[in-house]
């Protein structure tokens, strides 16, 4: 399983106008200008390629932080 | 001088460049100022599109997009580029009451999913830049107009659209802009290769209202176009090449 750091950076790349240093763990996504449904899109195609791990809307709705969101991805491996 | 076509500064990637289409936009952009990156199956055809091209810094690599580690590969090996023009493909004319799998599974593989996977093989790797324009040469046969057994080919060129509107709009956050051209009967070797007759030729040529069928330079200019920043505004669009022959 990658670090939360790795997912962190993973997340990041999914944002084309957000400088990637302005993510972090305790970032509130869903208040960022740039996510969009698009973004939403790519974060879970990415999680669904980097780790094997599909995960919903909800999923997304119901995480707030980048942190809760790597938690959800890793309770879905276990 | 004032040149808002200029492609002075560019790197650009021409695939399917030893030939026809490829090959003249190769040398059209450089004419425009591009540094060139070829890229095709066969070594010598493409050192002979470098020897035509004008200018200095240009490149080659052999890369046969029928093969799915050679499009990644390739796309692993080309620098980050303002500019991407896709031009390999394949004919596939063929009745439908003859159609074989094996056929239309191998005019798809290059027209269409080669093209749609170093799309994303460029991407996933960073090699489109922030403004870069990646341009598709698609086909007016049966996405402006339909011509008889030209169900496999047309179907591929209409895949290539279709993708390449979707494209426009997830990449433009990137500021890349994705288009096509799309020809009719352009005079080179792909044309020659078709099984077509000169009599049909002919007959076809009626259908031009320009009175001519178009050429490799006709169809790279419009690519270099889209390639500038003359067209900086323009994503998702189709451009028909076609001397009027699909009103």
């Amino acid at each position: 399983m990658k670090t939360l750091k790795e997912f962190v950076e993973l997340f990041a790349e999914q944002f084309d106008a957000l400088p990637e240093e302005e993510i972090s763990a305790s970032t509130v996504f869903h208040d960022l200008d740039e996510y969009s449904s698009l973004t939403a899109l790519s974060i879970i195609s990415m999680i669904d390629e980097e780790f094997e791990v599909t995960i919903k809307g909800d999923d997304l709705k119901k995480a707030v932080t980048v942190e809760d969101l790597y938690n959800t991805v890793k309770s879905k491996l276990q | 001088m004032y040149n808002p076509y200029s492609l002075e500064g560019k790197t650009i990637l021409v695939t399917g460049a030893s030939s026809g289409i490829g090959r003249q936009t190769a040398i059209e952009a450089s004419r425009l100022g591009a540094r060139i990156i070829a890229s095709a199956r066969d070594k010598e055809r493409l050192e002979e599109t470098l020897s035509m091209l004008e200018g200095s810094g240009h490149s080659f690599i052999i890369a046969d997009l029928s093969i799915d580690e050679q499009v990644e590969d390739l796309a692993s090996q080309v620098e980050p580029l303002d500019g991407f023009s896709c031009n390999a493909g394949i004919p596939g004319g063929q009745l439908v009451l003859f159609y074989k799998e094996e056929q239309i599974e191998n005019v798809f593989k290059v027209n269409t999913f080669s093209a749609m996977m170093l799309t994303r093989h460029l991407l996933k790797k960073k090699k489109l830049k922030r403004g870069a324009s990646v341009v598709y040469t698609s086909s007016a046969g049966n996405v402006f107009c339909a011509a008889i057994a030209n169900g496999i080919y047309g179907a591929s060129k209409c895949a290539l659209d279709g993708f390449m509107r979707s494209a426009a709009i997830e990449l433009a956050a990137k500021g890349i802009r994705c288009n096509s051209v799309n020809p009719s009967v352009v005079m080179t070797a792909f044309q020659k290769n078709s099984g077509i007759t000169q009599e049909q030729y002919q007959k076809e040529l009626a259908n031009y209202p320009l009175g001519r069928f178009g050429t490799p330079v006709d169809v790279a200019l419009a690519i270099c176009f889209l390639l500038s920043d003359a067209s900086s505004f323009i994503t998702g669009t189709a451009v028909k090449i076609d001397g009027g022959s699909t009103l």
